[in-house]
């Protein structure tokens, strides 16, 4: 493998402003949904912002945690699909072949993390979103799942260049849009096969964690934080 | 069975209803040819708009239409597999139960099979789960639940087809003798030239045989790779060993009492009253109170290893269905699968057939319930609390179910329609008149080569002597 794409999350540097969500519909087309539609549980962020509130009014304390798809090393989603339409790729990404989905949803069962997105319906922009729809990143139809793909056409894109040019990738360079968008920098990207890298250096800080660790899936992304989680722990 | 019924009694009150119809006939059809009708318009909507019609949502996936799935393939569990086991331990009793138990069978796999279908979001595709040879040499993902499950049943439907359809052979050619016109084409098509010879009959003891034996396993393979779709999935709850044994008891369960619903219909409606007996419902009643005490141990030790492990992500599932949002489906559960069948068929006097259609009304409706809780509270509780979700079921979802039930209303009265609902050569194969001496002469010798039950002799049964 010559990459393994991987993310470190700092929720030490996380405000919770949500650049990220929106950066990412932006950069990946992911369909928005009406408010009816959302309270019926159709909305998709492939990155979601988790708020989690401690205390009462006026002494609240709320933490945040952005979720996305954690492209775990040994997916559950992956040997669930019976069409292999989730698949692990060269890059140890959980690919997701939006032609070869049939809608069986079992992958977003298997996923632990709820991080898999079906949709509903054909989807819809609302004007003038239309217009800014990214030519690099297909339009999935009804029926199909999607999710988080590390922005994978800026992987390609990125790779190809460097390629043409002859040289190895910049570490730092290549960026998916949550982690391009977020003013605190609070997201790291890269390629953790490389020892030196910035995100393979955070994902080997003390503060490191993951994600459900103990459901063995082995994911790709790195939590980090210094400040106790749960109140009761700072005790 | 009944001593009291002649051969030519016994062939014209089973195959009348061939020849005649009530009006019955074509008010039931109509009405749930009607309900059918409503359910393919509302599956129709769906496929145009897509499955956002249903109530499926974020994080809950799977919903009704798997829930209906696993009940239905559950109730196919009656036919087949019980008359295979009646069959090989040579149960006299079993003679007018069988056919009509091995038609719930094949009704109920080919509804329940059309489920996972009617569930996927792009259902034009599901022919990708053939394994068929493509240009760009793409499999089945061989290592997908669904993939198994979909030969499982294939194979199950294939094989319980071939031991529905073998031993009305002879009564096709039974039908084709006493017909004329488009009938005797018709049956004289589906009864492959039978003509009664003791060569054939050889033949079709054999098949039936060979069949008996080798649908048993794949009858508890099946239920089996249906829990698979679940247990196989590390979900809350889903992810249990007790799963295999506990589906397959549960679609026995469930399949009994279908059965015992079917056949008091039948009973009703055709005048069966000399052929299905009180003892069949008694000998049923007795299985299904084996059942649902079985059933009551699988849930007693699935809740109490959960319960006792007292694992985070697992208990919150556990509660809440034991006294959480989905406590009042789950005690009514418990009520309609264990308490009502345990009060009413534990008691002699009120194990008769009104009794039995009671506990099993109960049961239906409990199994269905447990289908329904083991895949909705487990997905809405999944392991992290913030995309806990809920669920509720549209009307599109719900007229699909209902179709479904109508369907098998509708294909049951059909095939009692055309084909003989009881087994005609094997009630008489059974009558104690037969027993003359050149029968018990004949029967000596095919039971010194092959070891089965006694055979009827041709006379009566094919062309051969007309």
């Amino acid at each position: 493998m010559a990459h393994r794409w991987g993310m470190a999350v700092d929720l030490d540097k996380c405000t919770g402003c949500e650049a990220c969500v929106t950066a990412c519909h932006a950069e990946n087309n992911i369909p928005t949904v009406s408010a009816e539609q959302a309270a019926r549980g159709r909305a998709m962020h492939w990155i979601r912002v988790e708020r989690y509130f401690e205390g009462d009014f006026p002494d609240v304390r709320v933490k945040f945690r952005p979720v996305l798809c954690q492209q775990c090393d040994n997916a559950p989603c992956e040997a669930v699909c019976p069409t292999y339409a989730s698949h692990h790729n060269e890059d140890g990404l959980n690919a997701q072949v939006y032609n070869r989905c049939i809608g069986t949803r079992y992958c977003a069962n298997a996923c632990p993390y709820n991080v898999r997105f079906f949709n509903f319906f054909n989807p819809e922009w609302p004007k003038p979103l239309h217009l800014q729809l990214n030519p690099d990143v297909s339009i999935r139809e009804v029926g199909v799942m999607e999710k988080c793909t590390f922005c994978v056409q800026r992987i390609k894109a990125a790779k190809t260049t460097a390629k043409a040019e002859n040289r190895a990738l910049v570490d730092g360079a290549l960026q998916p849009a949550c982690a391009q968008s977020c003013p605190t920098t609070a997201i790291v990207f890269g390629d953790l096969n490389d020892p030196n890298s910035r995100v393979a250096r955070l994902a080997r800080s003390p503060r490191g964690w993951k994600l459900l660790e103990d459901l063995g899936a082995e994911p790709k992304i790195t939590y980090l934080h210094k400040q106790p989680w749960y109140e009761s722990d700072a005790q | 069975m009944n001593r009291t019924l002649s051969n030519k009694q016994l062939t014209d009150d089973l195959v009348r209803p061939v020849f005649n119809t009530s009006v019955w006939f074509y008010a039931v059809v109509f009405a749930a040819g009607t309900v059918v009708a409503c359910g393919a318009v509302a599956w129709g909507y769906q496929l145009w708009y897509g499955i956002g019609l249903s109530g499926k949502r974020w994080p809950t996936f799977w919903a009704l239409y798997l829930t209906n799935f696993v009940f239905w393939i559950g109730i196919s569990h009656a036919g087949t597999l019980i008359s295979a086991i009646l069959r090989l331990v040579n149960a006299g009793w079993r003679r007018p139960v069988t056919r009509c138990a091995e038609v719930i069978t094949v009704f109920a796999l080919m509804i329940g099979a059309m489920f996972p279908i009617i569930h996927l979001g792009r259902p034009w595709l599901a022919f990708w789960l053939f394994p068929y040879p493509s240009a760009r040499e793409i499999w089945p993902n061989f290592r997908s639940p669904l993939a198994w499950d979909f030969f499982a049943i294939n194979t199950y439907l294939t094989g319980s087809l071939l031991f529905l359809f073998l031993p009305m052979i002879p009564d096709f050619a039974l039908i084709r003798d006493r017909a004329t016109g488009w009938r005797r084409t018709f049956y004289g098509t589906l009864s492959f030239g039978w003509r009664g010879t003791t060569k054939q009959w050889n033949r079709l003891e054999s098949a039936m045989q060979i069949m008996a034996v080798a649908i048993l396993p794949v009858a508890v393979s099946v239920h089996t790779i249906v829990s698979f779709d679940f247990s196989m999935a590390n979900v809350p709850m889903w992810h249990s060993t007790i799963f295999g044994p506990y589906f397959v008891a549960g679609a026995i369960f469930s399949g009994i009492a279908g059965l015992i619903i079917a056949m008091a219909a039948l009973r009703k409606a055709l005048h069966l009253e000399h052929y299905l007996l009180p003892l069949h419902f008694e000998n049923l009643g007795k299985l299904l109170l084996l059942m649902a005490i079985l059933w009551g141990y699988f849930v007693f030790n699935e809740r109490l290893t959960v319960w006792y492990g007292n694992e985070p992500h697992e208990m919150a599932v556990f509660w809440a269905t034991q006294r959480g949002a989905y406590a009042p489906l789950y005690w009514t559960m418990v009520i309609c699968n264990f308490v009502l069948p345990l009060a009413i068929l534990m008691n002699p006097y009120t194990r008769g057939i009104i009794g039995c259609v009671v506990a099993s009304t109960g049961v239906v409706i409990g199994m269905w319930l447990e289908r329904f809780l083991i895949i909705v509270p487990s997905l809405t509780h999944k392991q992290l609390p913030y995309s806990w979700g809920t669920y509720q079921p549209t009307p599109v979802e719900l007229l699909i179910m209902a179709a479904t039930f109508a369907a098998m209303i509708l294909l049951y009265t059909l095939f009692a329609k055309f084909v003989p609902i009881i087994a005609i050569w094997e009630m008489k194969a059974g009558l104690p008149s037969r027993m003359d001496q050149s029968v018990l002469d004949e029967e000596r010798l095919q039971s010194t080569r092959l070891g089965s039950e006694p055979l009827p002799d041709a006379i009566g049964q094919g062309g051969a002597q007309r």
